[in-house]
């Protein structure tokens, strides 16, 4: 079929047409605004987060630790057994040294994005978060990290209460 | 003539204007179990197939479906998002028993409307971006307009509509589920401030948060878990043109064709002798007599006069929402026509406690996807 | 009972461009108009319509499916949005097949659409709101970050260089310069563009990446008794299967698609294939990076772990290779509108099995073909099995 015809329907326009208004456009920016509830685990992640201290959940079943904490094992379904207290620390699972912005401004220092492992947590059970104090050239797969605290005045009981993981020894 | 097919499990959570201790997730999760252990069923064994219901930006998420695998019970499992409304998920789930190569299906769709800071902004980004969303008018204008036309064209009176409100909002005093019971006059819809001529703020369904899932099963499966399978006799879905400078204004045409679908499926030629009660959309009171008369409850025009002689009451000849509908339970966005789908359920089981109805062996659900939308889908069911 | 069977009659499809004159609604339409004109259809023979359409965001549409769908043939008709993020392309098909085997119709129209053009500065802004509004979203997360972290994963695991991946991409890209519908068809790229392209979020790079797209893909599915009216050459759907892995991704190794393995082994049961290195003979997986396909062949059980970069290496996978993988020019070369270039893989291999693939068609009278996508968070595999006899 793509062999018999001729004419494929679709026409391109340059980024021009737009900027010289040879074709019309209408603009919209929504005003799409949320205040999501954090539920029971979530919202013990972030109040242990406030005080300085990463909590996952174990669940007997399966006899895994995992963070961020849910009340449900997604293994198992069933419910979750206990709270544990995690370490501030882990190993860089994987990451990554990123260049661009969301809408592909270049920026002047990459931004170290990164899934650490959490000590604590079953193996390979890791959070995403942002490496600082470190070459770039310098990050391995494998490499010691641990978290940079904010102030606890400044601490919000967020994600953003760690500003960064750095590498130890 | 297709296979058989029942609903042999639901669960449900919430139901109400705000659930701020839990998320989301657990929202889900809280129905979930309860429909697992209704159905008698494990979802990591027995469940083969799981459909969802979602929009973005009602989440405040890009794909959705992303983050609902974990609290189904659903992980590494056939899931799929339908963004369509509750009993279009319903239907999916439906469809892919019908095929044959599933024999148990979950369905699952929810309502976190409370974490919704921008409503009205977001309804209206639904809007046709080039023809209509320029105007920057609040999308009730749309119920507005339709509710004035069809008031004009079928001699349906305010006082009409407003004793739907009063007939839902007192039927949900007798429904445990539901967040927005009250006793109120037909004047106090008539007093309440106006929101789009002729529509008023008592016309519209106040939101609510709540999450449903629901266990469908082939014949054998379904005798064999179940004590009181509920049959699925006929399905329809239906879109009219989304555009509002050419969809008709009077008439709810999605409702009348998804219902034609439905009804011929199910061998159903007259729906108001053969159906003992109805759960339909009433996001706005107007909309329950429009969709009454879609769906061939009465004739078109007669839904008023049917309201105002009681007989749409629970304990009227043809009871219409006897769970409260929308405007007496809260409207639960896109999960609202599988409360409909849930109340038919329970009062085909026997246990609808208080608002029991008596002798009732055939129930139709039908809900709609709300503003702007045209988009509509009904269920049958039998005991 | 077997199951019903179902067919592909008819595909049409829209070119593939950066920024389309046409609205998101024109692009539909024109694909379906098509699709149905290649079978000699109208829309009064079809039952229903399942649409497949990704993130609402890029269109800057809420509710996209009710806004698209009377573009997509769907005015006064059954109408259904499936929606699995970028899995979506190969799981409205898949829709479409339980809509007709399901015995409820007999003939349905299948649309995929993506306008990403309409979000601006960027559609990577359509991305932002992917990650958990929590625990993620703070840390001002882009898409490239996933796929970047999946990627290093991926070669750190089995020890394999840029060079060995970027010959994915170069393949691909040349691939399409025979597509009349391609954006990035390039016939003279070489590995060396590939590495030397701007670093985006290492190991990422810009020719490793597929262009944002605007455009529309749609078929025409019928049940047997009306396939065999419609057409002499109806293409059979074998299998079908999807799999969602969890949301937590952190929480697993990203070094192996496990649902796309779940997904086809689904397929494959359902296809009756015991064998899917003899019995597939061409194949569509999804190839949004380099690194995806050569990620996808390993999920889908077409090439060992890790061993996916010697096939490509060896030409196993060129179009004349002993198993054509993208001879499409996929997702790098045609082009990524999301949704729809998922479809333009199912679109490809129907148009391959009837040998109507022109200058692209590969040899040997191939009889089965699989198209594979993904989506969601690294988590969900949609794969259909289509084949012509039997
Ligand atoms: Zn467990």
């Amino acid at each position: 079929m793509t062999a018999k015809i001729k004419e494929f329907p679709g026409v391109g326009l340059r980024e021009s047409d737009f900027t010289e208004r040879k074709v019309l456009f209408t603009e919209w920016k929504p005003d799409a605004r949320y205040a999501w509830d954090a539920g029971v685990a979530i919202g013990r992640y972030l109040a242990e987060l406030k005080e300085g201290r990463i909590i996952g959940v174990r669940c007997h079943h399966c006899r895994r630790t995992v963070v961020p904490p849910r009340i449900f094992c997604e293994w198992c379904f069933r419910p979750m057994d206990e709270w544990v207290y995690l370490e501030d620390h882990g190993v860089v699972n994987t990451f990554s040294i990123c260049y661009v912005q969301w809408d592909m401004e270049r920026l002047e220092e990459p931004l170290i994005p990164a899934v650490i492992e959490i000590a604590g947590a079953s193996k390979g059970v890791g959070i995403l978060h942002l490496l600082g104090e470190v070459d770039p050239r310098e990050v391995k797969i494998g490499m010691k990290v641990k978290a940079v605290w904010k102030p606890a005045a400044e601490r919000i009981g967020a994600i953003t209460d760690i500003r960064y993981f750095k590498p130890i020894n | 003539m297709p296979k058989e097919v029942a609903i042999i499990g639901v669960g449900y959570a919430g139901f109400r204007a705000l659930t701020p201790e839990v998320s989301y997730k657990e929202l889900m999760y809280e129905a979930a179990v309860k429909a697992y252990e209704d159905a008698g069923v494990d979802p990591r064994r027995d469940i083969e197939s799981f459909v969802t219901v979602a929009e973005d930006f009602t989440e405040g998420t890009s794909i959705f479906d992303e983050y609902v695998p974990d609290q189904l019970g659903a992980v590494l499992k056939p899931v799929h998002t339908i963004s369509g409304e509750g009993l279009h998920g319903f239907i999916a789930a439906y469809l892919q028993v019908l095929t044959g190569a599933m024999d148990i299906v979950a369905v699952e769709a929810h309502s976190k409307a409370s974490n919704i800071l921008t409503p009205d902004e977001i309804m209206a980004f639904a809007m046709d971006p080039v023809y209509n969303r320029p105007l920057r008018a609040n999308p009730h204008f749309i119920a507005g307009l339709e509710m004035n036309r069809y008031l004009c064209e079928t001699g349906t009176t305010r006082e009409q509509c407003a004793l739907v409100v009063a007939k839902n909002k007192h039927n949900a005093l007798y429904n445990p589920l539901a967040a927005y019971g009250a006793s109120i006059a037909v004047e106090d819809v008539l007093e309440s401030e106006m929101v789009s001529y002729p529509l008023s703020r008592l016309d519209m369904s106040p939101r609510a948060d709540g999450a449903i899932v629901m266990v469908l099963a082939a014949r054998e499966r379904a005798e064999e878990l179940s004590d009181i399978p509920i049959w699925i006799r006929g399905v329809g879905w239906c879109n009219d043109s989304f555009s509002l400078e050419n969809r008709d204004w009077t008439n709810a045409i999605y409702a009348a064709r998804a219902a034609e679908m439905a009804y011929r499926m199910a061998g159903i030629r007259t729906p108001w002798q053969e159906l003992d009660f109805a759960e339909i959309d009433d996001t706005f009171s107007y909309k329950e007599l429009q969709h009454m008369e879609a769906l061939r409850l009465c004739r078109p025009g007669e839904a008023g006069l049917l309201v105002e002689d009681g007989a749409t009451e629970i304990g009227g000849e043809f009871p219409v929402n006897p769970s409260g509908g929308s405007l007496g339970m809260g409207h639960l966005l896109d999960a609202s026509g599988l409360a409909r789908l849930l109340e038919v359920v329970l009062q085909l089981r026997g246990e609808a406690g208080q608002h029991q109805l008596s002798d009732v062996e055939t129930g139709l659900a039908f809900g709609w996807r709300g503003l702007p939308t045209t988009s509509g889908a009904a269920v049958i069911l039998s005991n | 009972m077997g199951l019903r069977k179902v067919a592909v009659v008819g595909a049409g499809m829209t070119k593939f461009v950066r920024r389309a004159q046409e609205t998101g609604k024109e692009l539909a339409y024109e694909a379906a108009k098509m699709a149905l004109d290649s079978c000699e259809l109208t829309l009064d023979d079809v039952d229903g319509v399942a649409l497949g359409t990704a993130p609402d965001a890029f269109d800057g549409v809420h509710m996209k499916g009710e806004y698209l769908s009377d573009g997509a043939g769907a005015w006064r008709k059954p109408f259904m949005r499936s929606y699995v993020g970028g899995g979506t392309g190969v799981f409205a098909p898949i829709q479409g097949w339980y809509h007709v085997a399901s015995g409820l119709f007999d003939v349905c129209l299948v649309v995929c659409e993506e306008k990403m053009s309409s979000c601006q500065p960027h559609p990577q802004g359509a991305f932002l709101t992917i990650f958990d509004h929590t625990t993620e979203r703070p840390l001002g997360p882009n898409l490239l970050w996933i796929f970047a972290l999946e990627m290093n994963r991926y070669m750190q695991t089995y020890g394999l260089q840029k060079k060995d991946i970027a010959l994915v991409s170069v393949k691909n890209k040349r691939n399409a310069a025979d597509h009349p519908c391609a954006l990035l068809g390039d016939p003279n790229i070489t590995v060396e563009d590939v590495l030397k392209s701007e670093v985006l979020a290492w190991p990422v790079q810009r020719l490793d990446v597929s262009p944002v797209t605007d455009g529309a893909v749609a078929l025409v599915l019928a049940a047997e008794n009306v396939a065999k009216r419609i057409t002499d050459k109806p293409v059979w759907i074998k299998g079908v299967g999807w799999s969602l892995d969890t949301a937590y991704w952190t929480n697993r190794d990203l070094y192996y698609p496990k649902y796309v393995e779940y997904a086809a082994r689904m397929a494959y049961e359902m296809a009756g294939i015991r064998e899917p290195r003899k019995e597939i003979h061409i194949v569509e997986p999804y190839d949004p990076f380099d690194y995806k396909e050569l990620h996808h062949l390993e999920g889908l059980l077409l090439a060992d772990k890790g061993e996916a970069p010697r096939l490509t290496a060896e030409g196993v996978t060129a179009r004349t290779g002993n198993m054509p993988v993208c001879p499409s020019g996929g997702l790098l070369g045609v082009g990524n509108p999301i949704a729809a270039a998922g479809l333009m893989k199912v679109a490809e291999i129907f148009w391959q099995l009837r040998g109507e693939a022109g200058k692209r068609q590969v040899p040997g009278k191939p009889i089965t073909g699989l198209a594979q996508a993904w989506g969601d968070l690294m988590q969900v595999g949609t794969v259909i099995i289509l084949g012509i006899g039997g």
